[in-house]
């Protein structure tokens, strides 16, 4: 199986006043039709990682990879123009806060049509009624009333999967999620993941899931990515998640409080100089 | 049984007609550490606002120490009663340093050692004096976190609010506040009202805990009913299941 | 002594400050360097220094008096050796009036913004705080000073006072605090529900300290911005009054009045009018700029970085 997506050696850093500051440092990984979780702490690099990979790194960074390919194309050096029509319709992405992905002067139907009418020629009608499938897709009730809503009219799991909806609308090939259901409440958590599984697993997606929880990535993804200041610390299959060999992944499993498990004080992470080397 | 350090008796909240508390009555002893659980909406922060006086009480009582409070809170509550926000990003003004933001309460006070009371709070939240100086976008999240545990304990009040003190924090940082916040707690004999989402920290810090929705008690638990799974409620059982982590349907 | 220039940088700009002085110190020069990285509110700063010197100067600079001229023989003159700018109808150096029409800009200035913008800030302040009918009450005040143009009202001002320079600044300090509410109530009712003025609440401090020690100091950089940016305005409209006989009266050199004095002559000798009329434009720029490269400085948002 050729890969989805190839990347090698990839840095980001951004230049300031007081020196640079180098984001991710040389990340290395590639992903099939498969579910890939990139775990780590605020500061890790996880989402400039995807970021970068989604074209989305800020201007002022500096950005630079010994290969960043999505199905043979060259993300790096491919123009401008090429890049933003991949974007959206062969890679998506969907972000924490529908609050703020979503434009919020115009309806949710018309923003899942224009998305898809930018990718594709469709007519009006037919726009139309891919979008209120969609929305069906994703598990929305009342769809034809849903379209007509503006975003602060739906709450947040409502919007979320809108955002879905309107990411998943082009049929990308690659959808990145960045802290999908981070806002949302936990219930509500796991209705999104549910749909977003199905989704990936129907249309045969390739997906990265970027979370800052071990636990629920591990039992989502198929594959973990554990990122540490800019570098992949361990990468493992979800499953061998107990049988971590790296401190910090092992720490990070370790630190949260469950109900079963009566541990006074918490263990805390000793974090050691050498694993940002 | 100890004295109740704080008794709500039918809290009422509306926020202009729209009822964000409806009649919850509460017991908290002294030294206690009771837990608070919900999603957004359930009305568990704004059952700490109104304690701390931050929300509009539409009716109901509230007793701290064995005495009823008014709509005004006088000074002398704030001696007892201390808060911690969730957002540490958001609950230290942007424009002072952590010595302002700790001399702050002390002058409001009239305290005299203001200088040994400032590098002792620094001391017992592991921080030290060499953040006394720092602006707050010079912090951390849990540093701020830190600071503002230490704002809280200055003026060394016996029962402390605390609204999802780390819900915005990284899990190891978290494992570090809920540590400090323990040992704080077993030092200075504190009764903790804790609000979180999360059924496992509140399980970790507190003894019981009151699971809410939509402004009012679902039901109440102590720490080990939630440990052998002695819930009535489904909706306290979906909490549990979803605290447990995805789990893919066939 | 580059090595002491180094570590002195590294002193103000540790992330560590050891006392409350470093600290400050520390800020004010990141700021100091945001401004300066902005070329054109340099030259702005510069234009403000260099009138406020030669206002300071005033005496040693001016190389003839402002008020005497010599009506015989230097009436109108062209701009030559000894009179720079020329001479306006009554014989005197139009430089030395300039020079010395400075003292009177700043005083207008400085003035100004001394009396209207703690005005508007309380006013702002309080208003947004307090909210209710104190916002209710406050805020129509303010609307009512702002439905009249700001010369107009200005005008009807003068008139009741009687003209003259002092008066000339009351008026147009009671007509410029309006703005100045607006912009620090607007200030305050974003960060009235902050968790940090929420904590400062649950301290027990008063509402009259929340105002002054917490929420005022939020309020002021901007309040500095707007000010600077204004400051353009006051001078026209000083000017302007000046220019109509209300200001400053005769023989003060106000550069307004200037221009109205050289209004008579404006066709043959231009440069009568024209000299004054390029000092305020050459100032009000000056203040522009500054007041858009602190804008840029004082963001608070831009101390995160």
């Amino acid at each position: 199986m050729s890969a989805l997506l190839e990347v090698k050696d990839l840095r980001v850093s951004f230049p300031t006043r007081t020196g640079v500051i180098e984001a991710v440092r040389g990340v290395s990984f590639s992903l099939g039709k498969e579910r890939l979780g990139i775990v780590g702490e605020s500061g890790s690099g996880k989402s400039q990682t995807g970021r970068a990979i989604m074209g989305l790194t800020p201007e002022h960074a500096e950005i630079s990879a010994k290969k960043l390919a999505f199905s043979g194309i060259d993300l790096l050096r491919v123009p401008a123009r090429e890049r933003r029509t991949l974007r959206g319709k062969r890679i998506a992405m969907v972000l924490q806060d529908p609050k703020y992905s979503l434009d919020p002067v115009m309806t949710i139907g018309r923003q899942i049509v224009e998305t898809l009418r930018t990718h594709e020629r469709v007519g009006k009608a037919e726009a139309r009624k891919r979008a209120l499938d969609m929305l069906q897709a994703v598990q929305i009730r009342d769809p034809e009333r849903v379209y007509k809503l503006y975003p602060h009219e739906v709450s947040g799991g409502m919007g979320q999967r809108a955002m879905i909806a309107m990411m998943l609308i082009a049929g990308p090939e690659l959808l990145i999620a960045d802290e999908p259901t981070s806002a949302l409440d936990v219930t509500v958590q796991l209705e999104v993941l549910g749909i977003l599984d199905r989704l990936v697993r129907d249309r045969g997606m390739g997906l990265i899931f970027i979370s800052h929880d071990l636990r629920l990535v591990s039992s989502f993804c198929d594959r973990v990515i554990v990122m540490y200041a800019g570098r992949i610390v361990e990468e493992l299959p979800a499953t061998e998640l107990a049988n971590a060999q790296h401190p910090y992944t092992r720490g990070l499993l370790n630190c949260m409080p469950q109900i079963d498990a009566d541990r006074h004080p918490l263990p805390v992470l000793d974090r050691k100089p050498e694993w940002a080397l | 049984m100890t004295a109740a350090a704080l008794a709500l008796d039918r809290l009422r909240v509306t926020f202009d007609g729209f009822v964000a508390l409806n009649d919850v009555s509460l017991n908290v002893a002294s030294g206690e550490s009771f837990g608070l659980v919900g999603e957004s909406g359930s009305g568990k922060s704004t059952l700490l606002r109104a304690v701390a006086g931050l929300a509009p009480v539409a009716g109901g009582t509230i007793v701290v120490n064995g005495k009823p409070l008014g709509r005004k809170r006088d000074k002398a509550f704030y001696r007892q009663v201390q808060m911690v926000f969730q957002d540490p990003y958001g609950s230290l003004h942007p424009r002072q340093t952590v010595d302002r933001l700790l001399l702050e309460p002390l002058a409001i006070h009239g305290f005299e050692d203001t200088e040994k009371r400032i590098l002792r709070a620094l001391d017992e939240v592991g921080l030290g004096s060499g953040f006394r100086f720092r602006y707050s976008h010079q912090l951390s999240g849990g540093q701020r976190q830190r600071i503002a545990i230490a704002r809280a304990l200055i003026l060394e009040p016996s029962i402390l609010l605390l609204d999802e003190p780390t819900s915005a924090l990284d899990a190891s940082v978290q494992a570090e506040v809920l540590n400090l916040l323990e040992q704080i707690r077993a030092d200075r004999k504190l009764t903790f009202i804790m609000v979180s989402h999360d059924l496992a920290v509140i399980t970790h810090m507190c003894d019981r805990l009151m699971v809410m929705q939509n402004g009012e008690e679902v039901e109440r638990l102590t720490a080990s009913d939630l440990v052998a799974r002695r819930v009535t409620k489904d909706y306290t059982r979906n909490l549990l299941v979803a605290s447990e982590g995805f789990k893919r349907s066939a | 002594m580059s090595e002491t220039m180094q570590t002195r940088r590294e002193w103000l700009l540790t992330e560590r400050p050891a006392s409350r002085l470093q600290a400050r110190l520390g800020r004010a020069y990141l700021t100091w360097r945001r401004f300066t990285a902005n070329k054109l509110a340099v030259v702005g700063l510069l234009i403000i220094l260099a009138l406020c010197l030669v206002a300071a100067l005033a005496d040693v600079l001016a190389p003839h008096s402002p008020y005497i001229g010599d009506l015989a023989n230097s009436r109108l003159l062209f701009p030559d050796a000894n009179h720079w700018l020329g001479t306006d109808g009554q014989g005197r150096d139009i430089l030395s009036r300039l020079i010395y029409g400075s003292r009177l800009t700043l005083q207008v200035v400085v003035l100004v913004a001394i009396i209207a913008a703690p005005i508007g800030l309380l006013v702002g302040t309080v208003a947004g705080y307090a909210g209710g009918w104190v916002d209710a009450v406050l805020m129509r005040i303010t609307d009512i000073f702002l439905a009249f143009p700001k010369l107009v009202l200005a005008l009807a001002f003068v008139a009741a006072l009687g003209p003259g320079i002092g008066n000339a600044i009351i008026a147009i300090a009671i007509t410029s605090w309006p703005p100045y509410a607006r912009i620090a109530r607007a200030e305050t009712l974003t960060v009235r529900n902050s968790d940090y003025i929420a904590a400062v609440q649950l301290m027990g401090a008063s509402p009259t300290r929340i105002v002054l020690r917490h929420i005022m100091p939020l309020c002021v950089s901007s309040l500095i911005v707007r000010v600077t940016l204004d400051m353009a305005g006051i001078i026209l409209t000083a000017a302007g009054l000046g220019f109509l006989g209300l200001g400053a009266q005769p023989p003060l050199p106000e550069w307004g009045a200037m221009i109205a004095a050289g209004r008579l002559f404006i066709l043959d000798q231009w440069w009568v009018a024209a000299a004054p009329g390029f000092a305020i434009l050459i100032v009000s720029l000056g203040f522009n700029l500054l007041g858009d490269g602190l804008r840029d400085a004082l963001d608070p948002r831009g101390g995160s970085q």
